[in-house]
């Protein structure tokens, strides 16, 4: 090999080390799009978003927010904040469907909300890369609703080689379900019905409240004090608020147990799937309990028979707070794209803009994070989302995405 | 409740469940005829049951008896023809062989079944309802017309010979391994499947051997006699096949036996576009949301109609919703996500339906709006390929059979309290007010 040759490749090495560093690292930036969506009010035609440190430093139309000269420049038809998936379960489940990439549901035991997520998620799961080509910049993952308390969930941005550097929050729900898919298989094995899917919460929830008055009672007294219990101090945080307990019901039976449930304990509540809540908006706006709502594509077939695509412009008439989710697929699609499912919502009476939103910032208030992400904002994590046209039509394409002002999808999907 | 008759709602009339002895003129959309370029300002004339015209408004000779029907700014096409579809919830083979020809979905599905209404609330009107891909033969496909009927023979499309129309179902790959008789590996399948169709060369060698001489036929056999119809083309082989290897078995099976051969899913046909289109064996090809689910499925790629197009074989290229692995009320959707992945629009709008009609051997019937053909029209509120398009009517040989206006029928199109369960039928009554339909 000549020295030119070797000159060559050492300095096109040098160039890759050069690129790579720059997508580990924030840039600062300006986005300018014909429409800026920013989930905070009217879009802005002409509208600029100036990225410095990974936050959004300056947003408006590009009559008033002038680009400093030499600031990397990104463009796009149409820019929007980097989507919020309210609900998935990517990440723990991958794409191959084999049970080496299953992880979102063990199923030794009913009840273990023990199961941290933050033990389980694939920050490099094809899944995850899939999702941030469309936009898809913070998702809520974890386990599946296959139990009836299955484990913990977190809050991730899709980005990173390391969980540590995707997770926001490490433990954002804990995650329990009711209805078929969570009744245990098998004679002699329970929840083997509603009545006892209900029993065996409440106990325990039961056990848990005893575990934390045992733990009041020693105070300070490391000799009175209980032996730790893994499942039951996560319980407890449930019961001291310190984190929702999500409730997958999609029956209007199970839903108003779920309801019935919260009530008797206190516990923070959010209502996951929901399929039927078109039969109970009263009931859920004066239990100020915000939904979650299934995939509007998913399947309706058992459980969800009755559901409506309509729900979500329903829900939204009845000023239930809501967001939509891609939800858990157990086959092929391994995962929806909740931009796709909220296209279909925006199709069914919801209109474009409240479906974004509950891909954005409603998306965010539900998970508690509507000071961060979710809109284009001053202050606000410099998420955002380019598209080709209208994000929701089926030709139109993303063409960018970008984390905290990195780079991490550049292409046409 | 009468079913309303238009497209905005200008005439309401009692609508008879047979073709209507009036002709009746849809005016004033844009019509896709798919044979032709677009009409703006079209007019088609449907009279007993089919096409009678299709052209601008200027000009048209429109019958003075005709019942015109304003459809200014809709979008006028022809019924979709999905060529794989599990609607009608029947099973066709069971656990005990990999290979059963003689299983006939005719026996197996449903009529009454809600997703034969919610195929009809996505525009689709004819439909192949397929056993599943667990083996490697799982029996005969039956051909529907979607219109609303009390019977499965009153759906079903004929042969020439008056027999129930219908194509086989194999499939390779992983879905149909398992345990033996069912084979385990990719080598057993192609040699299982070898083996059955020698069999069937022997029964024809011994049927034709003994000729009228009914002493020497052998005894009837009933999958001998279902692979003989594949043998002898008058049945299509609709092949359930991802991965690019095993697509290329499929090929070479089908040349080996010279069967006709549609091959399924093809989630990897982008990789051997040029063995495809060289063989000019015709793709039906699903559009999921996510590569993988299953291992086969890992590579899909929603490019793989717009590669056959550049090979120049835009007529090898139809959709499919293998409902429920997609969802028939959103069939467009699948076109138009190969439209995103570089598909042409008009390609699109022809793999939903006159190249899925040929692959069905009905292209002289449905699929595009030519006079004579069947009149299965449907009404859209806007582009098909767009998001914000809803079917707003659906008529299968000139009857109305869907309606978004209809509330009942809305609930087949949106979901909603009792969507999951089946239609009524027409034996009267069980109470309620529902009309005999």
């Amino acid at each position: 090999m000549s020295t030119t040759k070797i000159a060559t490749r050492l300095t096109l090495f040098a160039s890759l080390l050069a690129a790579s560093a720059l997508t580990l690292s924030a840039q600062d930036m300006a986005v300018r799009a014909k429409l800026v969506h920013t989930a905070e009010g009217a879009p802005i035609v002409d509208g600029v978003v100036i990225v410095r440190g990974g936050k959004i430093v300056a947003v408006g139309p590009a009559a008033s927010v002038a680009i400093p000269a030499g600031l990397k420049t990104l463009t796009a038809e149409v820019v929007t904040p980097g989507l919020v998936d309210a609900h998935t379960v990517i990440g723990l489940a991958g794409h191959l469907n084999q049970p080496q990439d299953q992880d979102q549901h063990d199923p030794a035991a009913p009840i273990q909300p023990e199961l941290r997520a933050i033990d389980a998620y694939n920050a490099r799961e094809r899944l995850v890369e899939w999702v941030r080509g469309f936009g898809v910049t913070t998702i809520h993952t974890g386990h599946a609703p296959l139990a009836l308390m299955s484990g913990q969930t977190l809050v991730a941005k899709t980005r990173g080689e390391t969980v540590d550097e995707a997770v926001i929050v490490p433990r954002a729900m804990i995650a329990a379900a009711l209805g078929a898919d969570s009744r245990a298989e098998g004679e002699g094995k329970s929840p083997g019905t509603a009545g006892k899917q209900l029993a065996m919460l409440r106990e325990a929830l039961v056990g848990a409240d005893a575990y934390r008055k045992k733990l009041a009672d020693a105070g300070a007294d490391a000799t009175k004090r209980p032996d730790r219990d893994l499942r039951k101090e996560t319980l407890v945080d449930v019961l001291d608020g310190k984190v929702p307990l999500l409730v997958t019901a999609q029956r209007h039976q199970d839903i108003t147990s779920a309801l019935r449930l919260q009530q008797e304990f206190g516990f923070r509540l959010v209502l996951d799937g929901a399929a039927e809540a078109y039969t109970l908006l009263d009931q859920l706006r004066a239990a100020k309990v915000p939904v979650i709502l299934h995939p509007p594509m998913a399947r309706f077939s058992g459980e969800l028979e009755n559901a409506s695509r309509a729900t979500p412009a329903q829900l939204r008439a009845a000023g239930i707070p809501f967001a939509i989710q891609s939800g858990y697929e157990s086959y092929v699609p391994k995962t929806r794209v909740v931009l796709y499912e909220a296209a279909i919502a925006a199709a069914h009476e919801l209109g474009a803009d409240a479906a974004l939103r509950s891909i954005t910032i409603d998306a965010a208030r539900i998970l508690g994070l509507e000071a961060r992400i979710g809109s284009l904002a001053v202050g606000k994590d410099g998420d955002l989302a380019l598209y080709d046209g209208d994000p929701f039509e089926y030709t139109s394409h993303c063409v960018g995405t970008v984390i905290e002002g990195v780079v991490v999808f550049d292409g046409r999907r | 409740m009468l079913r309303t008759l238009s497209c905005g709602a200008l005439v309401a009339l009692a609508f008879p469940a047979v073709a209507q002895e009036r002709p009746h003129a849809l005016v004033g959309a844009r019509v896709l005829p798919i044979s032709a370029p677009p009409i703006e300002d079209g007019v088609v004339l449907v009279r007993g049951g089919r096409i009678e015209a299709v052209g601008g408004r200027a000009g048209f000779a429109l019958p003075s008896d005709a019942v015109v029907i304003d459809c200014a700014g809709k979008v006028i096409m022809p019924g979709l023809v999905d060529t794989h579809s599990h609607v009608g919830g029947g099973w066709g083979a069971d656990d005990s062989a990999p290979i059963q020809p003689g299983v006939r979905m005719l026996d197996a599905v449903n009529c009454r079944d809600a997703g034969l209404q919610r195929a009809q609330a996505g525009g689709i009107t004819t439909i192949n309802v397929m056993s599943g891909s667990g083996h490697l033969m799982s029996g005969q496909t039956i051909y529907l017309k979607n219109r609303d009927g009390n019977t499965i023979e009153e759906l079903a499309y004929r042969f020439p010979d008056g027999s129930i129309m219908g194509g086989m179902k194999m499939a390779n790959g992983t879905n149909s391994h398992d345990k033996a008789p069912f084979p385990g590996t990719r080598g057993k399948s192609a040699a299982l499947v070898r083996e059955q169709f020698v069999a069937a060369q022997e029964y024809r060698r011994k049927l034709q051997a003994a000729g009228d001489d009914a002493e020497k036929r052998p005894a009837r056999d009933l999958s001998m006699e279902g692979l003989l119809e594949v043998l002898d083309k008058k049945r299509v082989v609709h092949h359930h096949t991802h991965r690019h290897d095993d697509i290329v078995t499929v090929l070479r099976l089908s040349q080996e036996f010279d069967f006709r051969v549609v091959l399924h899913h093809v989630s990897e046909a982008w990789r051997v576009a040029d063995e495809i289109a060289a063989a000019k064996v015709p793709c039906s090809l699903i559009v999921i949301d996510t590569p993988g689910g299953k291992l086969e499925a890992m590579d899909f790629d929603a490019r793989s109609a717009a590669e056959l197009e550049k090979r120049g074989a835009p007529e090898l290229v139809a959709f499919h919703t293998d409902d429920w692995i997609t969802d028939s009320r959103l069939f467009l959707r699948s076109a138009a996500l190969a439209v995103r992945a570089g598909l042409s629009r008009e390609t699109a709008l022809a793999g939903l339906t006159i190249n899925p009609a040929r692959m069905l051997d009905l292209g002289d019937r449905v699929g595009s709006l030519e006079p004579g053909k069947d009149a299965d029209v449907i009404v859209l509120s806007g582009d098909p390929l767009s998001v914000y398009t809803r079917v707003e009517e659906t008529w299968v040989g000139g009857v109305k059979v869907f309606d978004l206006d209809d509330e009942r029928d809305r609930r087949w199109a949106d979901g909603g309290w009792g969507a999951g369960q089946p239609r009524t039928g027409n034996l009267c009554c069980l109470g309620g007010d529902e009309e005999p339909r």
